[in-house]
């Protein structure tokens, strides 16, 4: 009974930053149709932007946070004007390959400026973990939920209820149309963009003090975002928010109960399901931002 | 500052390789393919650091039958596929006699076919997977511990550390998986309970499904292997679930002096294997090769949290060099010969290879020494077994 208690709360902290990185994606593809293959890097380039603020740069734990996500905005906004800005209206094939090698570019400059070898971010939380009855967990953790939480709360007010949002929203549904009414087209992708790469820059800048940063951190980042878009519905904030939460559960139970060798198949095996019987992701009626 | 001075201190190495390149008849070609990027990067340059010492040793002595050796160093991306390539660009475009590495067991065995398809030995220098030295591939020789020969060393130990009963977390890779079986046989002969092996993806970064069902299993022991950025990890993410048993590294490649940065006071209070002690030099069978290349290390300027791995490509180059001083030629065969007779005196103890794996396709296999140490305190500290 502990252990599945455990197992629960383990499942609903991790649920949180599952979310968080899966609505960022979901927000860029939705409203740009872009295959997003750097959001892993942007998630990597967040964790080394905390690394750098806090450990050599000596600035406060939680002012970093917000710095390290107007750095993942601006590298994000850069992305979009440097390369997605020439590629409109060209096929979704081409810009794929473009980020894809984007995302390699990335990844190897990380390991070029700060090398292979893994860094570790120092938290201000308690190092005893906070202990209720049978069940313990970091503080750092919980810190991690609750600002995940705020994130994704923020970023669906900022979609549905902001003048901003409206114009996101617009833009998705019928990009003529919206542009027509006014709507600056061009200004709104980019806005998108740095939008979705500073919510992955804030999962690997809560993240980073939990885990290590290297790399290759993104990698496996990137492969979860995608699965929790995919069982979400794509371009489905809601829907990605509550897959983020089943896939949490489904890793942590299954890796707990079934086989943990087996814990990330567990995930995709749940997608293949899901894609049999509901080819457009568990919560998508039909296509939809917000 | 110091970084970037090192990022373009290697480019420059890189470079002047590509340079030297082009007097290739003045020079042995020794090939060398680690992990440089991906996963791994950390310990494959680490390997390969070690490894340019021991170049620029045997140089500044004079070189090799008056030739100096030039290693060529190739990234295989800690990818067994980009390790099989690596090592068909180094046998058939550089026309190395000799290879060393391949680093992960995992990335070992994706090239060894190669090396029996074009008849080129290599000197293996970490992988600890059994599997490499039986398998009957004769041109594998190895100076890295197996997991069997770590699990040997470890046994007059399990007394001492009255270990009742032990739980097991590995990688799910050859390496993870070969460890952890090597383990559970050697306590289970030992009368010790075995609990529950529970694996994990190599690229995982959260543990804490299968920590907590360790955690329930209920073991005093805990034995641990994976590479030092897992290893971080778990440790933090114990003291987080209160799991509150001995942990046990095992595999060599576990850096306490990484954990101890990295992991803080979570790595006060477990125990790693290591193959050489860098802590206390002075207990290695050769300490004398083992203080010059911790001088040259510091000199450098490298990591002193790599000194557990760059030794392994250290010693690898020694062997080599060695190897073809007594083939006398830089021909694969005479080499692969010429190593059955190479006497080192190594940071891995007096090198030497012995017969391993089914008659007439034996592999060479080196017995190395095993240490294991304790952190306490943020020190690594002899153990008091």
């Amino acid at each position: 009974m502990d252990q599945l208690l455990q197992h629960l709360l383990n499942a609903t902290i991790l649920g949180g930053t599952y979310a968080l990185l899966g609505i960022g994606l979901t927000l860029i593809f939705g409203i740009m149709r872009v295959v997003n293959f750097t959001h892993g890097e942007l998630y990597a380039f967040g964790a080394y932007c905390m690394y750098a603020l806090v450990m050599p740069l000596g600035l406060n734990f939680f002012m970093a946070l917000v710095v390290a996500m107007a750095l993942g905005a601006l590298l994000g906004a850069t992305i979009e004007l440097l390369l997605l800005s020439r590629l409109r209206g060209a096929d979704i094939d081409t810009t794929m390959l473009v980020m894809i090698g984007a995302w390699i570019a990335l990844q190897n400059a990380e390991q070029l400026a700060w090398t292979g070898v893994a860094l570790s971010i120092n938290n201000p939380f308690p190092s005893e973990p906070l202990i209720v009855g049978p069940l313990s967990v970091s503080w750092n953790r919980v810190y991690v939920f609750f600002v995940a939480l705020l994130l994704i709360l923020g970023t669906y007010y900022l979609i549905n209820r902001t003048h901003l949002g409206k114009a996101m929203r617009a833009t998705f549904q019928d990009r003529d149309t919206a542009a027509l009414m006014g709507i600056r087209i061009d200004r709104i992708h980019t806005a998108t963009f740095a939008l979705g790469s500073a919510l992955a820059a804030a999962a690997g800048a809560l993240l980073g003090p939990v885990f290590v940063v290297a790399p290759t951190m993104g990698d496996l980042a990137a492969a979860k975002a995608f699965a929790i878009v995919i069982l979400g519905g794509l371009g489905n904030i809601k829907g990605a928010t509550l897959g983020g939460f089943i896939l949490a559960f489904v890793e942590e139970l299954g890796a707990g109960y079934i086989s943990s060798g087996y814990r990330d198949a567990m995930g995709f095996l749940l997608i293949i399901l899901i894609l049999l019987f509901r080819p457009t992701g568990l919560f998508a009626q039909k296509e939809r931002v917000g | 500052m110091k970084k970037l001075a090192g990022v373009m201190a290697s480019a420059a190495i890189l470079a002047g390789s590509l340079v030297t390149g082009a007097y290739a008849q003045e020079t042995i070609k020794i090939g060398v393919t680690q992990p440089l990027t991906g996963a791994f990067a950390a310990s494959g340059n680490y390997v390969a650091q070690g490894a340019r010492i021991a170049e620029d040793e045997i140089n500044r002595a004079g070189g090799v039958m008056g030739k100096k050796i030039q290693l060529i160093v190739e990234d295989n991306k800690s990818n067994p596929t980009e390790a099989v390539s690596t090592v068909e660009k180094l046998i058939q475009r550089d026309r190395v006699p000799l290879l060393i590495g391949a680093w992960s067991s995992t990335l070992t065995l994706a090239v060894m076919p190669k090396l029996e398809e074009y008849k080129v030995p290599m000197i293996v220098e970490t992988s600890s997977s059994g599997k490499i030295t039986t398998s009957g591939n004769p041109y594998v020789f190895r100076i890295s511990p197996t997991s069997a020969m770590e699990a040997v060393a470890f046994q007059p130990l399990v007394k001492k550390m009255n270990i009742k009963k032990a739980d097991f977390l590995y990688t799910n890779n050859d390496f993870g998986i070969g460890s952890g079986q090597e383990f559970a046989k050697m306590l289970k002969e030992n009368g010790v309970q075995i609990g529950i092996s529970e694996t994990m993806d190599p690229k995982a970064t959260d543990f804490s499904a299968q920590l907590a069902k360790i955690k329930a299993s209920g073991g005093d022991s805990l034995f641990v292997t994976t590479a030092v950025e897992q290893l971080t990890i778990i440790l933090k993410q114990a003291k987080e679930q209160q799991l509150k048993v001995r942990i046990v590294s095992c595999g060599g490649s576990n850096s306490p002096d990484q954990l101890i940065n990295q992991a803080g006071e979570a790595a006060n209070g477990s125990f790693h294997t290591v193959f050489f002690p860098p802590w206390f030099p002075e207990v290695v069978k050769n300490p004398e090769p083992a203080k010059r290349y911790m001088d040259e290390w510091t000199k450098r300027g490298h990591n002193v949290g790599g000194l557990t791995e760059g030794f392994r490509g250290y010693d690898a180059v020694y062997v080599a060099a060695e190897a073809i001083k007594k083939a006398g030629k830089a021909e694969s065969e005479a080499i692969r010969n010429a190593l059955w007779d190479v006497k080192v005196k190594g940071i891995y103890g007096d090198i030497a290879f012995t017969k391993q794996g089914p008659a007439g396709k034996e592999s060479g296999q080196h017995m190395p020494g095993v240490y294991l140490v304790t952190i306490s305190n943020g020190k690594v500290a002899k153990t008091s077994f």
